[in-house]
């Protein structure tokens, strides 16, 4: 696989949340608005790419893979921990407000099935380079699944889009012009359900199609 | 604490800030092991039992440990590393004490150290400081939540599976619909601990988004179709 590949495949073909479906938990409850989702993936991104950088550098050196083997998954969820709680503090002294909004969800990131699984099936398997460049792409891929998410929750619900702190665009306007009002049921609890459900059925139904596709063409080939 | 507030309680962490459906914990589980209604009902035994049993543990590391030598910061790591040793040592003594438990429960298990509900509820257990016995009903409350949504979503789950579902929605977009069906008629319950004390909050104090996304306002569900008339 090269670079490039390994760079793009987590955006559609690998994305952990609308394809793999890891880490639905934080997906569902904090996509509110744009301002959490971003902030989300922020902190998303730094675990994934240290704990992949950091796993990977233990494994390339053939003495201390042999030694932490029996223990191997207890110490990547150290790891994994401990950066959780370096951002968990730097959140905290830098961005409280975002902090409290986004509340426990920032310490499951330890729990969150991407960051082991990527440690486990990638990053302790290959070179350094390519396990940085898995853990930003798997970072960017679920950050974008989440921001896609709570852009349609925040539209549809609020009519607006919170892009960070005071910097709101109101597009209450749109909805006054066809007539109805923001629909509140996206912001609740059932909305995130709905909307992550729909969204995937909508990427079955374009591979169901492409399979289709690819039937007729092998037939016509024949 | 009076039987009522313990009542509250109970019944808020069950069934309002119900744990999969309001507070968003446990859904990979929720997905994954809901497919039949046997093994979802053993997971769901399996999580009110290391809920318990774990919240109890990290609580106690907590409040007489870290607090004690100001190491509170650590927590995540403390109580993740609690969790994972318990289930391991729960596994080893059912396994030779209750062998015929273990060939129900086992493979849950291990499932089980990474379901966000197990390590939410501790932090949120310590974060909103609540006294023992208040944790030990959250706790308990949690988990029986678990296990009642568990039994229903995969008794419905069951059934779709023999009707004729549209292809593209096959599998988990129709399971993520009905959890969304299901969770507007959870909201509904709401009223039942707010009607009897009005003016009194809730015992458990969400810091978080939760409490708005599972609150919406008082008529909610008037507010909720309201935008669709």
């Amino acid at each position: 696989m090269n670079k490039k590949d390994n760079f793009l495949k987590g955006f559609i073909k690998e994305n952990p949340l609308f394809v793999l479906l890891l880490g639905a938990c934080p997906a569902l409850a904090i996509t509110t608005s744009l301002e959490n989702a971003l902030g989300m993936s922020l902190a998303f991104l730094f675990v994934m790419v240290l704990s992949n950088t950091i796993i990977s550098l233990i494994s390339s050196s053939k003495k201390l893979r042999e030694l932490i083997e029996p223990v191997r998954i207890a110490v990547y969820i150290v790891i994994i921990a401990s950066l959780v709680t370096i951002v968990e503090m730097l959140m905290q002294a830098f961005l409280p407000e975002l902090f409290n909004s986004l509340g426990v969800f920032i310490s499951l990131i330890t729990v969150n099935c991407i960051v082991l699984g990527r440690a486990e099936a990638f990053a302790s398997k290959n070179s350094v380079g390519d396990s940085v460049i898995d853990g930003i792409s798997m970072g960017l891929g679920y950050s974008f699944a989440i921001i896609i998410i709570s852009l349609i929750r925040e539209f549809l619900g609020n009519g607006t889009i919170t892009i960070w702190g005071n910097l709101v665009l109101d597009l209450n306007g749109l909805f006054t012009f066809i007539g109805i009002t923001p629909i509140p049921f996206f912001t609740t609890s059932a909305g995130a359900f709905m909307v992550l459900g729909l969204i995937l059925a909508i990427i079955q139904a374009i591979k169901n199609k492409k399979e289709e596709k690819s039937k007729e063409m092998k037939k016509e080939a024949k | 604490m009076t039987i009522n507030d313990i009542l509250v309680l109970l019944v808020s962490s069950i069934l309002i800030e119900n744990v999969i459906l309001s507070q968003f914990l446990g859904i990979c589980s929720f997905l994954g092991v809901s497919k039949s209604r046997k093994s979802a009902v053993g997971m769901g035994l399996a999580v009110v039992a290391v809920i318990i049993l774990s919240t109890t543990v990290t609580w106690l590391i907590y409040n007489y440990v870290l607090v004690l030598f100001d190491l509170v910061y650590l927590k995540t790591i403390v109580f993740i590393l609690v969790i994972a040793s318990l289930v391991q040592i729960i596994e080893i003594i059912i396994k030779k004490f209750v062998p015929s438990l273990y060939k129900s429960l086992g493979i849950y298990l291990p499932l089980i150290t990474t379901n966000c509900a197990i390590l939410g509820v501790a932090i949120k257990s310590v974060q909103n400081s609540l006294s023992f016995g208040a944790m030990l009903i959250y706790a308990l409350g949690t988990g029986l939540g678990f296990l009642l949504i568990m039994f229903i979503f995969s008794t419905i789950r069951e059934e779709l599976d023999k009707r004729n579902v549209p292809k593209a929605m096959k599998g988990i977009p129709i399971a993520l619909v009905t959890a969304s069906i299901l969770a507007i008629i959870f909201s509904r319950y709401v009223g039942i601990v707010k009607s009897k004390n009005s003016d009194q909050e809730l015992p458990i104090p969400t810091n978080s988004i939760v409490l708005h996304i599972n609150a919406p306002s008082e008529d909610n569900f008037n507010d909720i179709v309201g935008g669709l008339k």
